[in-house]
Formats: C-alpha cells, sequence, structure tokens
C-alpha cells in the first residue's frame, strides 16, 4: 500500500510541477471566456446596424409616403425626383438605398429596392416589416377596421414552462439545460481522452526506457498500473477543481461588476445561476472518475502491448469507437430526446454511460435509471481494471513482439 | 543464500527453463553464464520476482522466496532505463524508496554514493541530459543503494567505456567484501575467471554445468603442458612419451612447445627425458579457459 502512494505521488507531482500544467488552468477557461464573449459579439453585431442609412421612397401609390418610421441608423425620406437621378445618386453612396413602390404595388415583386451594394438582411426585414404594416393598416381601413381597436384585442401570450418537483415549482430554461448537457458531453468525452491518453503514454515511457523491469522488481505490476491511473486521475480531478474555483470567482465578479449594465452577458449568468450545479457537479465528478477508471485501465493495457504510440491505432479503435459513437450522437440527437429508449440504454452501458448520462442528467432523468447506471459503472470499472492487469502484467515485459489481439488473449490466460 | 530447485518456466510455444537447480551461498560471486536465449533472464526475473516459475522453488536464506525478499535484492537488468525527464536525484531517491528506504536515508546514502563515483554535480540534473556511460552509473548506484543482501547483475559492464567498467567492478569487489552476495550473467568470460568464485552454464533451458571456477577448470585437464628451453633446438624423435600440439621458436634462442602427455605418463617422465638435451625455462600446465570450456560445452550440446 505504501508503495502504492509512492508512485502516485510520483505520476501526480512530476504533472503537475509542468508549465504546461500549469498554463492549461488559466488559458482554457481564458479561450472558453474569449469564445463566449466573441459569439455574443458577433450576434450583437448582427443585429444592429453599425452605419447611417438612408433610404429614400419613390412612391408612385402616394400610400407609403411620409408613413415610414425612422429607427436606429436607418431613415426614411420621400422622394419625387426622377428615379434615374435616384439611381445616378445612389450609385455614388453606398449608403443610399432607392425605395421603388409600382402601383401595382400588390403584384409580386413590384416594389423594388436599389443600391450599389447588396442591402443586409436586417435593412430588407425592416423595410418589407414596414411595407407590410402599413399595407396592411390601409387595408383594414378600408374594410372599415381601426386599426387601434385591432391592437386593443390582439392577444400576445408566451410560454412559461414550469418543471413540478417535490421542493418546489422551479422555472426551467431548455435552453440552459440543453447547453449545460451539451458541454458536459464535451467535456467528460474529451477529459475521458486526454487523461486515458495519458496514461497510456506513461506505460509506453515506462516501457520504452525500459525502467519497467526496475520497478516491477520492487513492485507488483498491478501496484505500478493502479498508481499511474490514480495519480493521472488526480491530475484530473486537480484540474477540474482549478477550473471550477476559477469560473465560480470570475463568475462573481463578472456578475458584480456587470449588475450595472445588464446586458446579453449578465443575462446568460442570469441564466445560468437559475441551474441547480451542485447535483451536476455531482454527477459529472462521478461519472468522469468512473469512466476515467474504466477507461484508463484499457488504455493502460493498450500501451503495456506496444512498443511505440504509433502502434497503438490497432488497439485504440474498438476502444475508442463506443465513445466517439456516443459523443457523436450526443450532440446531435440525444439532447433533443434524453427520456428515448436508446438514449435510456446509452445511459446505462458503462462504456457509453459517462457521456450519454451527462446528457440527460439535466434533464432529470428516472432515480432507478441514475441508480443502475452507477452501479454498473463500478461494476464496468472494477471488470476492465481486471482484465487489464492481467494484460498488462505480461505486456509490459514484451520487447519487439508484435502484439496482436490473439496474443492478448493468450497473455490473458497466462499464470503468474 | 539462494538455492533454486528444480525450476520449469514455459511460454506459449517454447521452454525457457527445464528443470534448472542451483546453489549460490552466501557472500559469492556467482556468474550465471550461456548463450543469448539460454534462459538466464528468465531465470533472474523468477529470483526478482517479475514473473513466477511454473513448478519448482525458491528458497532465499532456507526462506520461500515472497515479498518480503524484494527490498533485500537489488537488480540491474540488461536493458538499462531510467525516466528520461526526471532529476537523477529524486529518482534515486524514489527507486530507493520503493525499495522500502526512507527518504532521509535515501538521501544520506546517495550523497556518499555520489561523492565517491563523482557524481555529485549530477543531482539535479535529468536522465536525458546525461551520456549513456553516466546513465548507467547512475542506474548502477540505484541498483545498490538500499545495501541488498543479494546483488543481481545483468551484463553489468556492457555499455561502460573500460575506465568506468574497472571502476564498476571494484565497488562490486566492494559491496562483495562487505558481505553482498553478487549474481551476474554475462557472456564476458575474462571477468568470470577474474570475479566469480563459482558459475553455472544455462544452454538451451538446461543447465549443463555448474560448481567453482577452479574446479571446472581442474575437471577440464587434459595432460596440456606447456615447456619453455633456451638453447639448441632439440630434435624431438618419434618415440616420445608425449604428443607436440604446437611449437614455435621465441625471441633469442628460447623455443616453446605445448605437448599432450601420453597415457601413463607423468610431467615428471617429461622433464626427465627434457633435462639432458635443454636448459628448461618454463614448465607449465595449460588448463582451458573458461571462454573454452563454454564454447566446447555449448557445441556439445547442439
Amino acid at each position: 500500500m505504501d508503495k502504492i502512494l509512492l508512485i502516485i505521488l510520483r505520476e501526480y507531482i512530476t504533472r503537475v510541477r509542468k508549465k504546461s500544467f500549469i498554463v492549461m488552468i488559466f488559458v482554457v477557461p481564458a479561450l472558453i471566456f474569449l469564445m463566449g464573449y466573441v459569439l455574443t459579439l458577433v450576434g450583437k453585431n448582427s443585429q444592429e446596424l453599425s452605419v447611417d442609412q438612408t433610404i429614400k421612397v419613390s412612391d408612385q401609390t402616394s400610400i407609403f409616403a411620409n408613413k415610414f418610421t425612422n429607427i436606429k441608423h436607418l431613415n426614411f425620406e420621400s422622394v419625387n425626383s426622377p428615379i434615374s437621378a435616384l439611381k445616378e445618386e445612389a450609385s455614388n453612396n453606398e449608403n443610399l438605398s432607392i425605395l421603388i413602390i409600382h402601383k401595382g404595388y400588390t403584384m409580386k415583386d413590384s416594389v423594388e429596392i436599389l443600391s450599389k451594394k447588396k442591402p443586409s438582411i436586417i435593412v430588407l426585414n425592416e423595410v418589407s416589416k414596414q411595407l407590410n404594416q402599413i399595407a396592411t393598416n390601409r387595408n383594414l381601413i378600408e374594410h372599415h377596421i381601426n386599426p387601434a381597436v385591432l391592437k386593443a384585442i390582439n392577444s400576445d401570450i408566451s410560454l412559461n414552462a414550469i418543471e413540478i418537483t417535490k421542493t418546489g415549482d422551479n422555472k426551467t430554461n431548455i435552453g440552459a439545460n440543453i447547453a449545460i448537457s451539451i458541454s458536459c458531453a464535451i467535456l467528460i468525452y474529451l477529459s475521458l481522452f486526454i487523461y486515458g491518453a495519458q496514461v497510456m503514454r506513461g506505460v509506453i515511457e515506462e516501457k520504452t526506457s525500459r525502467i519497467i523491469e526496475v520497478i516491477i522488481s520492487s513492485v507488483k505490476p498491478f501496484q505500478l498500473m493502479m498508481g499511474k491511473i490514480i495519480g493521472v486521475g488526480l491530475v484530473g480531478l486537480t484540474q477540474f477543481s482549478a477550473w471550477i474555483i476559477l469560473s465560480m470567482v470570475s463568475t462573481k465578479i463578472a456578475g458584480h461588476t456587470l449588475a450595472t449594465t445588464p446586458g446579453s452577458l449578465f443575462g446568460a449568468i442570469q441564466v445560468l445561476q437559475t441551474i441547480h450545479f451542485g447535483p451536476i457537479l455531482f454527477y459529472f465528478l462521478f461519472y468522469f472518475l468512473t469512466g476515467y477508471l474504466l477507461y484508463s485501465a484499457l488504455f493502460a493495457a493498450v500501451g503495456s502491448a506496444v512498443d511505440s504510440e504509433t502502434e497503438t491505432q490497432q488497439f485504440m479503435f474498438p476502444i475508442t469507437l463506443p465513445l466517439l459513437f456516443t459523443y457523436i450522437l450526443a450532440v446531435s440527437v440525444l439532447f433533443q430526446a434524453p427520456d428515448s429508449p436508446l438514449a435510456v440504454w446509452l445511459s446505462i452501458i458503462p462504456f457509453t454511460a459517462p457521456v450519454a448520462m451527462m446528457v440527460r442528467i439535466p434533464f432529470d432523468p428516472a432515480p432507478w435509471q441514475i441508480a443502475l447506471s452507477m452501479s454498473l459503472m463500478v461494476v464496468g470499472f472494477l471488470f476492465t481494471t481486471y482484465v487489464a492487469a492481467r494484460i498488462y502484467r505480461v505486456g509490459v515485459l514484451m520487447y519487439g513482439k508484435k502484439a496482436s489481439y490473439k496474443e492478448l488473449v493468450k497473455w490473458f490466460f497466462y499464470k503468474e | 543464500m539462494l538455492s533454486i530447485r528444480n525450476i520449469v518456466k514455459q511460454y506459449a510455444g517454447h521452454t525457457a527453463l527445464s528443470g534448472v537447480s542451483l546453489e549460490i551461498e552466501s557472500g559469492q560471486i556467482f556468474g550465471l553464464l550461456g548463450p543469448n536465449g539460454a534462459g538466464k533472464t528468465s531465470l533472474i526475473r523468477i529470483i526478482n520476482q517479475i514473473t513466477a516459475p511454473d513448478s519448482g522453488e525458491v528458497y532465499f536464506n532456507g526462506v520461500k522466496l515472497n515479498q518480503q525478499h524484494i527490498e533485500r535484492i537489488g537488480y540491474l537488468p540488461e536493458e538499462r532505463g531510467l525516466y528520461k525527464k526526471m532529476e537523477i536525484g529524486e529518482q534515486m531517491i524514489y527507486l530507493a524508496r520503493l525499495k522500502g528506504l526512507s527518504r532521509a536515508e535515501a538521501i544520506k546514502r546517495l550523497k556518499v554514493w555520489f561523492a565517491k563515483l563523482g557524481m555529485e554535480t549530477w543531482w539535479k540534473l535529468k536522465i536525458e541530459e546525461l551520456s549513456k556511460g553516466m546513465q548507467q552509473k547512475a542506474q548502477f548506484v540505484a541498483t545498490v543503494l538500499h545495501e541488498p543482501d543479494l546483488i543481481i547483475l545483468d551484463e553489468p559492464f556492457s555499455g561502460f567505456d573500460p575506465v568506468n567498467a574497472e571502476i564498476i567492478k571494484d565497488e562490486i569487489l566492494e559491496l562483495n567484501k562487505k558481505g553482498a552476495t553478487i549474481l551476474f550473467s554475462t557472456h564476458r568470460m575474462e571477468s568470470v575467471e577474474e570475479l566469480c568464485h563459482s558459475i553455472a552454464l544455462l544452454n538451451l533451458s538446461h543447465k549443463i554445468l555448474d560448481g567453482k571456477v577452479k574446479d571446472i577448470r581442474k575437471s577440464y585437464r587434459n595432460s596440456t603442458y606447456l615447456i619453455e628451453y633456451q638453447g639448441e633446438k632439440v630434435n624431438l624423435k618419434d618415440t616420445l612419451p608425449f604428443t607436440i600440439l604446437e611449437e614455435n621458436h621465441g625471441d633469442d634462442d628460447s623455443y616453446g612447445i605445448k605437448i599432450k602427455l601420453n597415457e601413463d605418463v607423468s610431467v615428471n617422465d617429461v622433464l626427465q627425458y627434457l633435462l639432458p638435451k635443454a636448459r628448461i625455462n618454463l614448465l607449465q600446465e595449460v588448463i582451458p579457459s573458461m571462454n573454452e570450456i563454454f564454447i566446447e560445452q555449448v557445441n556439445l550440446i547442439r
């Protein structure tokens, strides 16, 4: 036991001391933050005009003239100049468009907008919205309906989704749930791979540097394998804790500074604050740990069977397949139907459960499913660890022999 | 010290050891010899409890080999290796602690060894920053740092330049003098005769020869002598009490002949025959070297 601790400590310390580890702690959240910032910025830009635009309206029906309302950065101007002169003017000014409304405006394509550049979607939408409004109003009046009355009797109903729970009714935000479930799936998928691969690389390093024989003469192969797996796992947990603390601190700060200037970012943070992170965090850590133990044991076995990283391909494929498959399903289908039979089954089978269950967690799956899934995870990682350890103990001492699946089966049945 | 009884080890498809038994006495330097693939490394791995035999037992000081013995054995594998990116000091401490030493004790002993082998400045260096010879030196220190009772060295001199090989050889002898039993496997026969008290020769998974080096060589005596004399060349006629194997003319007036005695003839008879004819400088029995015995034995099996 003492020796396992020594191994864990070495694996942990050598990795945590690396500069890349410390850099990762700060760079990853910074990148995520930056990405979010850029996204909101882009979103904002596409919803608003940034430059003043003028639309000269040449109305041949005299229904629309002077009825347009100016909005920010977009001015309407009714003119009577000849169209050729207007065209001449517009061809010299990028921010000028000509709107020509012909007499038979109700016919298809009889309203034209001319400009030097292709007009933006925002401008087009605004113009057509106003055109329709004015035309509708005119029609209403023609049919002796007062637009003001119509507006008053128009209803405006929006749905507010509320979940009934034992602790009280909860406001739910479906969008936020989907965001959480997808990001959890991505995070768990990536971290299983990253840390699993680290274990594998560590095993290969010991094998190629030939230190394995020295160590195996001091400790049992199983101790070395478990020490490495636990050590790397702790590195992963450290990384996550650092990220969680960092993000909590930064949300707090962002919440304070943005509280005075409500913007879309503040809104996003407010939405996030309505989600119960406690249980999600608990399940995330559970599925990360068990999933990691399950997969890293297999990764370790693969590492023990090869002489260099380039040879890992043939063994990596069947290991990564279930994860990749679930991941692709998770981000495309599962979040839309978190209670479908496919989602339920995937969230119970240990090899796919870490990703699939994390997608389902924000949508509150049935407790028996969670319980079954969690206990199968434990059974699953005990099983893979047992299998992997039997392959590992033989594999680490085999040099220069190209291992095949047949070979691995043979190793599994070797006596001590 | 070590009693190896009837070890059998089979791998899929081939037998690595078939019924090998050895006795290694305490305080000995024991040489494990044999061509490649004879089963030396398999046997060493069994003694180190890296693998277990299919049948047979190993006794360490009369006790069946178990996990407690790990700390009393130091092992230098043929394929040397250390963590490339780890600092030497930390790495040595780590390896020593895996063998049951406390951190403080490991540091204390390391300082002594580093001073002894001129490695003081290496403490903070990484393995990848050292030359191959330096790495070997570091690995040797890691092997013996926990002062094991039994030191197992697999091809200890490979990879050392002559100067460092000499240093390591002296260290091995000193450790042996202090009471450590040393088991080493090698192809280098000169070092066997120089260092080993006893040997065992393995070939194709079988032990084909073992015993004290002196006894083995004696048993391979074949009445061959080397004689050197001075003066006129002796005309050796056909009615000789011996057969001539080799004859050569040395510097000055000296002649050397290598002879094999006829049956029922003692070396004194030869002297009596030669004394009236020449001035004898040297008479020496030619005992086959371990190298010759090794080659002869291995070829015999083939």
